[in-house]
């Protein structure tokens, strides 16, 4: 990267060490960072979108969706969310390809054969002659919509707890004004449900985001990826040989997570403050009585 | 050759643990070898999950008692172990575990004249178990203060006008209302916990001989068949059971706690993701 740089072999100390973290691998660790905040950026919205439909889906007064709802949410409940990530990363994949295969494919055979799966290479997705960016977004999309799935799935669980929590005589007020059950749900429940759900969703981000490091056991190359590769002792034959360096890799990322958590820790409970004014609760009134 | 689903249970009923047939399934595969061999694995989900309980209960008393003591030197060193396990995922503690674990000196170390061999820490039965042991201890521990905090005023002021003091009114008042207000939560952790299982084999620590979990033997069929429509959905079916399980053992203790208060005011255990991991 830099001029100094150019035989690594010749330096030592304190040039080493920067000519070292600013190696072209390095920079790929960095941005790696970025991909964990991507996810967060893309999964925390679309669980909460999730979540909502689930939450609304399992309050239906259809029975069936009812159902759905709550299948959906206790599911999730019961069973470890690593066995999700594993098996929705394969059956997505699998079922997004044999979608693609009934379309494009000549011969719509069964691709579970034996012990393959086997489609037709036009419907392979992405394409066998797609560049590698393209192999990789693909993973990482998939990584996502697991991601959103399976988180979608605890909001959903937090919400629909809210919804009950909301005081009944509220609901009953707005139905004894004359509103339809669509606008006490958009008026009155939708507003107050929120206070109810903040510590359950906020500690759900926690859970998010200490959830990030899976992204390295469904493929993605992400920081866990980078922290084993670079930190693996390296021979004579590389730029910059030193020892099994995984240890002082692992603290890094340690450090990235605690300080991450902490920050939100912080942030969760000043919104936590926020949004508590004016609200028939504990953390309400203590707000009220301060003030006064 | 083909095997009955009996023959098949005898072959490897208990592989996980290194006992029957030494080659896993190659070809052929049976659903009744994938229910007998992941079935096997939870034998591993089990062992982490119990000891780690066990052990971890102990250590979160003590630790949500430092928290709340006036001595700093007590009671920083308590909030820092629960910052950093609650703070940090598991997967990461896993890894820096076996990392470090590798470092130690291959051949054992000598402390005051006796040599120590420490080429086991490195197995997943013994690393991955400290590692969760602490990390539970952690997580019960802010369960347990968090329960401390709210036992009413009321309580404690009766038992001083009783005459308790000191241990006493610690082991006879406090102690079990603490755990009767964080049972709720503490059922949660141990789900949980039974949960964080599955990772092991897939956070550093290998599986010598192919000895692993429940999670591990389901990926291994998964990556055999390309069918992930069958292995995974009965790992599934092996931990709703667990989990039945365990919400059936902490709910008989749950009642036990709250055997003297009127049926009206009981707490009972819901399972809700507000303070769990």
């Amino acid at each position: 990267m830099f001029e100094a740089c150019a035989d690594p072999k010749a330096i030592e100390g304190l040039i080493w060490a920067a000519c070292y973290l600013t190696s072209a691998k390095h920079v790929l660790f960095y941005w790696s960072f970025l991909t964990v905040l991507l996810l967060l950026a893309i999964t925390a919205p679309a669980a909460l979108a999730m979540g909502f439909v689930g939450a609304t889906a399992a309050r239906s007064h259809l029975a069936p969706v009812s159902w759905l709802g709550k299948i959906y949410i206790w599911m999730v409940r019961g069973v470890p969310d690593i066995i999700f990530f594993l098996f929705f990363v394969i059956a997505l994949d699998q079922v997004i390809e044999y979608s693609k295969s009934l379309i494009v494919c000549e011969s719509h055979a069964w691709p579970w054969q034996g012990l393959e799966f086997r489609v037709c290479p036009e419907a392979k997705v992405p394409l066998g002659k797609s560049s590698a960016f393209w192999h990789q977004a693909y993973g990482f999309m998939l990584a996502v919509v697991t991601f959103a799935i399976v988180f979608g799935a605890f909001v959903a669980n937090v919400i629909f707890g809210a919804m009950n929590a909301v005081p009944r005589a509220q609901l009953e007020t707005a139905e004894a004004y004359g509103m339809s059950r669509g606008q006490v749900f958009r008026r009155v429940l939708i507003p107050q449900m929120w206070v109810y759900a903040l510590p359950g969703l906020g500690n759900l981000w926690m859970i998010l985001i200490k959830a990030t490091p899976l992204l390295f056991l469904l493929g993605v190359k992400d920081i866990v990826y980078y922290a084993r590769e670079l930190g693996g002792s390296k021979t004579q034959a590389y730029e910059y040989p030193h020892g099994d360096w995984r240890l002082w890799y692992f603290i890094g990322l340690m450090v990235f997570y605690l300080v991450f958590t902490r920050i939100s820790e912080i942030g969760i409970s000043r919104l936590t403050k926020k949004l508590s004014h004016g609200q028939a609760t504990a953390g309400g009134e203590a707000l009220r009585r301060a003030r006064a | 050759m083909s095997m009955t689903c009996w023959e098949t249970i005898q072959a490897y009923g208990l592989r996980s643990i290194g006992i029957g047939e030494n080659l896993l399934p190659r070809s052929d595969f049976t659903l009744c070898q994938q229910f007998t061999l992941i079935g096997s694995g939870m034998l591993w989900n089990l062992y982490f999950g119990l000891l780690a309980l066990i052990a971890g209960f102990f250590l979160a008393n003590a630790v949500a008692l430092a928290r709340t003591a006036r001595n700093p030197l007590i009671r920083k060193p308590a909030e820092w172990f629960v910052f950093i396990f609650r703070g940090s995922p598991l997967f990461i503690q896993f890894f820096l575990a076996y990392e470090a674990l590798v470092l130690l000196p291959k051949g054992g170390v000598d402390i005051l004249g006796i040599h120590l061999n420490t080429a086991w820490t490195t197995r997943a039965w013994a690393g991955a178990l400290l590692v969760l042991f602490l990390n539970t201890a952690a997580y019960s521990a802010e369960i347990f203060h968090g329960a401390l905090k709210s036992i009413p005023k009321g309580d404690l002021e009766a038992a001083e006008a009783y005459g308790l003091t000191g241990w006493k009114k610690f082991i006879r008042i406090e102690w079990p209302t603490m755990l009767r207000l964080g049972w709720p939560a503490y059922t949660n952790e141990a789900i949980f916990l039974f949960h964080a299982t599955t990772l092991v084999f897939f956070s550093g620590f290998p599986a010598f001989q192919q000895k692993g979990d429940a999670l591990y033997y389901a990926n291994y069929f998964a990556d055999k068949t390309f069918n992930p429509f069958i292995p995974y959905p009965i790992v599934a079916f092996y931990f709703i059971l667990l989990t039945l399980a365990v919400t059936f053992f902490y709910g008989r203790v749950n009642r036990h706690l709250n055997r003297h208060l009127p049926s009206n005011i009981r707490s009972r255990i819901r399972l809700r993701p507000q303070l769990i991991r």
